[in-house]
């Protein structure tokens, strides 16, 4: 019978109440009273030498108090890059600077440039019509393999290249690699484009900036999903505010999958600007605000080759990537097809050699960084796309030959630098095909081409590296942080516990899932336990969520904290019974000395600690609350396979998905039905990318896709139900709970399986055709369909 | 000018300008900031109300047109001691929502297909909800939760 409380049981989210209720507490909803309202005037062109601003008109306008430009910013810094990377040759990145708004040129269509804040919204954006601008325009740099050669148009003048960086990830195993696939049996080469993605959280961005000169306390509320990094970035790199007159508050957040994990220009703004006029200052992203200047995802060209010898073993595998990095670095944006898309390219398979080339690029597009999966998105999808190609090629069935190359052993030391923990990734595929029913598929296909139909079936795995990441680690590979989490556990004196986390919550549910472990831990019910995060007030500081890593860090955090208030409290206990902490269990809820009739309620525990009458003073604090920060030793390794069914109508190209399964091993689960549902999500955000999907600049540098009327989000009618399963555990070895992280998985591992899918299906049809790009959309599919024909 | 409307079954005035969007009105004015705006070209559904008993993007109507309306916002969704409709209370046993910020209008839309259609299928669930993006679930169980909801057995019209 499964559980209903505690480690494993799906209790239902206690947070649902207040959004079910229309009583949740967005950043949207916050209105401090006084405030301003700033609208952003933005660029129009995609690249310009930004030769006059003129406010003078505007500056007269209705209600306007005050407007901004790049030379007000003079002497203030700029959004700092938070990784490092250091190129091929020992070199580090070129990191040319990202002003609050733009001084001297703009860069992309969305560059702020002026900043009018005006009594109202309206009067705002009716000012910045008078703003006169003199923008010489400048050719755009769109094309990433152009932007690179000699004589292209420079994004950045300073730096004198729009190459970012050459990385090579082993450097020293090129030679090798080189030579395996020289002398292999076979080699697969395939060349693809990982299409640019736009997050799209259903909750625009926000800031709201306070200030109180009384006290020289800045707060800015905003949507974040780390507001201790934001306080950190803006505090230290821009604004020059220390952490004690620095206060950010993310409250509930709708949505975030990376894009709200990045400090932003507009928060540094409000930040800056309500200090300067003295008021509250209130930005609230449009959606068409969003689409040009929240950070995009994904956008890497590739060629990969799969060397096997003549028994199908894989024997090494070369990749080339062109990865965006639009006009500026994000804050994490380096790091993403580097050190999270180089380690994984080993995938679930035992492949001796491995080289990956990186070449970042700056083009003038809006800034591109961690989407969902971030980096191991585009390492599975090359890698499951070009294994389903050799299988082809080859004549041989693509599950066993992905099978044959399983990593099985472990430890397991791959070729790119990270080591596998644990993992069986034979369980998770004999899962996959039970669920799947694969059985069953050629029946299903004869029934589809009885209609004219032709249907598909694809299959992959995928492995990812979250819990993100321990600190030592990640400062060697350029990281400018540390990447533990922290977590204060306090007992107050009734027993009610509160657990301030840095982890933020923002649609995963920690409000719920983080007591589960609390009330096992220390035998109470959950209902005492309540979750206080996104606020850097209230809690120690942390790093946040992003990388799958909120309960395999921010877990463990809570655990060790909570191991400590236990080990007190068992203190507290063993001398209100006059018994040793050594005999001290949890049963039943209360506090017993082992082998006797005797023992105590939590609550005579936590009332001793804070009216300490009958207490060892001469040994222990009074009081109940401990923190705990934790740095991982390794990375977590989820991994699993997953399986898509799709019709197509080969008259109109239109791909449908019938079916699709996804086995998961995520380690340890404190909530299953949480757990279901993040997979649920990120299936249909794979299933976006491979289908509807993708932000499509023109030669000028003009975003076409800049709307839900030209960009295609996933719709209720698009998808299927799914059917996911995460029985198959394997527990990580490093963390306390045996956790890994599920928050990626889904959107990882999905769209390989749904392209392999429609080549399936293609084929079958007697359409010879071995790659076709994402999204594809019936016009793509269809054209297809006439090439190969012709 | 002055519009007086029914939310929720109280009587609501306000000054607005010819301008002000009927969401503007719910969230600005009268502090209703349930609604939700996720898009500004009517897409998203996030701002769904019942305005006369229909389901309506109230970023696509003025709230100068609504003088004299029965509004319906997910505030008033509940019951006074705070029980939740059946409705309500299906996506939270179901998991139907994650970040919760397109929630409100997928409840008040989900509750409009109800009111039309007591016992839909999984395919009218589906089409009825077009106009609502959610971004988190995937929509696998708002689709249960609607289908929990109209009262039909689930796993015999929500095979996974």
């Amino acid at each position: 019978m499964p559980k209903d409380h505690g480690i494993g049981a799906s209790i239902k989210r206690r947070e649902d109440v207040r959004f079910l209720t229309g009583t949740g507490n967005y950043t949207d909803d916050i209105n401090i009273r006084g405030q301003a309202h700033v609208y952003f005037l933005r660029s129009d062109v995609a690249h310009g030498r930004l030769n006059k601003v003129d406010t003078t008109a505007a500056s007269a306008m209705p209600g306007v108090i005050r407007i901004f430009t790049g030379a007000d910013f003079a002497g203030v810094g700029g959004l700092p890059c938070g990784w490092q990377v250091t190129d091929r040759f020992g070199v580090a990145m070129k990191e040319p600077g990202h002003p609050v708004l733009a001084q001297g040129k703009v860069r992309h269509v969305g560059d702020p440039i002026a900043a009018i804040v005006a009594e109202t919204l309206e009067q705002a954006r009716d000012a910045a019509e008078a703003i006169g601008l003199d923008i010489e325009e400048l050719p755009a740099v769109v094309d990433m393999k152009a932007a690179i050669k000699d004589g292209s148009a420079l994004v950045h003048d300073e730096i004198g290249s729009n190459l970012c960086y050459d990385w090579g990830f082993v450097e020293d195993n090129k030679a090798a690699v080189d030579a395996a696939i020289k002398g292999a049996a076979h080699v697969t080469t395939l060349e693809l484009v990982n299409n640019r993605l736009i997050a799209n959280p259903m909750e625009p961005r926000v800031a709201v900036g306070d200030y109180h000169r009384a006290t020289d306390e800045s707060t800015l509320y905003t949507t974040s999903q780390n507001p201790h990094v934001i306080r950190l970035l803006m505090g230290a790199f821009v604004l020059g505010i220390p952490e004690h007159k620095l206060r950010v508050v993310s409250p509930d957040v709708g949505g975030g999958f990376g894009t709200k994990i990045f400090h932003y220009a507009e928060e540094a703004f409000c930040t800056f600007a309500a200090r300067k006029l003295n008021r509250p200052v209130k930005w609230t992203s449009s959606r068409s605000e969003a689409f040009m200047s929240d950070a995009h995802g994904r956008d890497h060209v590739t060629k990969i080759e799969l060397a096997l010898d003549a028994d199908h073993n894989f024997v090494a595998i070369r990749t080339e990537t062109y990865a965006n990095m639009g006009a500026y670095l994000s804050t994490f944006a380096p790091s993403v097809p580097t050190w999270l898309h180089g380690t994984l390219m080993a995938g679930n398979y035992k492949t001796p050699h491995i080289y990956v080339n990186v070449k970042a690029v700056f083009t003038n597009t809006v800034p591109v960084d961690a989407y969902r999966g971030a980096g191991r998105p585009e390492a599975t999808y090359q890698l499951e796309r070009v294994i389903d190609k050799a299988a082809r090629e080859l004549g041989v069935d693509p599950i066993a030959l992905r099978r044959q190359n399983f990593v099985r052993e472990f430890p397991y030391q791959t070729p790119v630098a990270v080591v596998y923990d644990t993992g069986n990734y034979d369980a998770t595929m004999d899962k996959l095909i039970e669920m799947a029913d694969m059985a069953g598929f050629p029946a299903r296909r004869a029934a589809s081409e009885a209609k004219g139909r032709l249907r598909g079936l694809g299959v992959n795995c995928y492995i990812e590296a979250c819990g993100i990441a321990p600190s030592n680690l990640v400062g060697q590979l350029g990281a400018r942080a540390g990447l533990y989490e922290s977590a204060t556990v306090r007992v107050n004196a009734t027993g009610g516990i509160v657990v301030m986390t840095g982890s933020h919550s923002h649609g995963q549910g920690h409000e719920t899932a983080f007591p589960q472990v609390i009330a096992e831990m220390l035998g109470v019910d959950e209902s005492l336990v309540e979750i206080v995060h996104g606020d850097t007030a209230r809690g120690p500081m942390g790093m946040g969520t992003y990388g799958s890593r909120s309960l395999a860090v921010g877990g463990s955090a809570m655990v060790r904290a909570a191991e400590k208030v236990l080990n007190k409290a068992k203190k507290i206990a063993a001398h209100l019974m006059e018994a040793s902490d050594q005999d001290i269990e949890i049963k039943d809820g209360r506090f017993h000395v082992a082998g006797t009739d005797k023992s105590v309620a939590w609550g005579d525990i936590t009332l001793a600690a804070y009216v300490p009458h009958n207490y060892p003073l001469e040994d222990l604090e009074p009081g109940l609350e401990e923190t705990a920060f934790y740095d991982p030793s390794n990375f977590t390794y989820p991994a699993g396979a997953y399986a898509c069914e799709v019709e197509l109508d080969p008259d109109t190209g239109r791909v449908t998905i019938e079916r699709f399964a996804a086995a998961d091993d995520f380690g340890n689960i404190i909530n299953p039905m949480i757990v279901s549902g993040q997979v649920h999500g990120g299936i249909a955000q794979g299933i976006g990318q491979a289908l509807l999907e993708g932000a499509v600049y023109d030669d000028n540098g003009q975003l076409l896709t800049g709307s839900y009327m030209d960009y295609a989000m996933p719709r209720a009618t698009d998808v299927p139900f799914y059917s996911v399963d995460h029985s198959c555990v394997t527990p990580c070895t490093h963390n306390p709970l045996g956790v890994k992280g599920c928050g990626e998985a889904g959107a990882i591992g999905s769209p390989p399986a749904v392209i392999n899918a429609v080549l399936d299906a293609m084929n079958s049809g007697g359409i010879k055709i071995d790659h076709i790009d994402m999204p594809v959309s019936p016009a793509r599919v269809w054209a297809a369909i006439q090439t190969a024909k012709a | 000018m002055k519009v007086t409307m029914t939310v929720n079954g109280a009587t609501c005035s306000g000054e607005v300008e010819g301008r002000t969007l009927l969401v503007s009105f719910l969230r600005d004015t009268l502090h209703l900031t349930g609604t939700h705006v996720g898009c500004d070209t009517s897409q998203c559904g996030a701002c769904v109300v019942h305005v006369n008993g229909r389901a309506v993007k109230s970023c696509t109507m003025l709230a100068a047109e609504a003088e004299g309306a029965t509004v319906a916002t997910i505030e008033g969704m509940a019951d006074a001691d705070g029980t939740l409709s059946p409705l309500q209370q299906a996506f939270q046993d179901h998991h139907g929502l994650q970040c919760g910020f397109c929630t409100p209008g997928m409840v008040m839309s989900a509750a409009a297909l109800l009111a039309e259609n007591p016992k839909p299928t999984e395919h009218e669930v589906r089409h009825y909800l077009e106009g609502n993006i959610c971004r988190c679930t995937g929509y696998h169980n708002i689709v249960k939760a609607v289908l929990a909801a109209s009262g039909q057995d689930l796993p015999a019209v929500a095979a996974e």
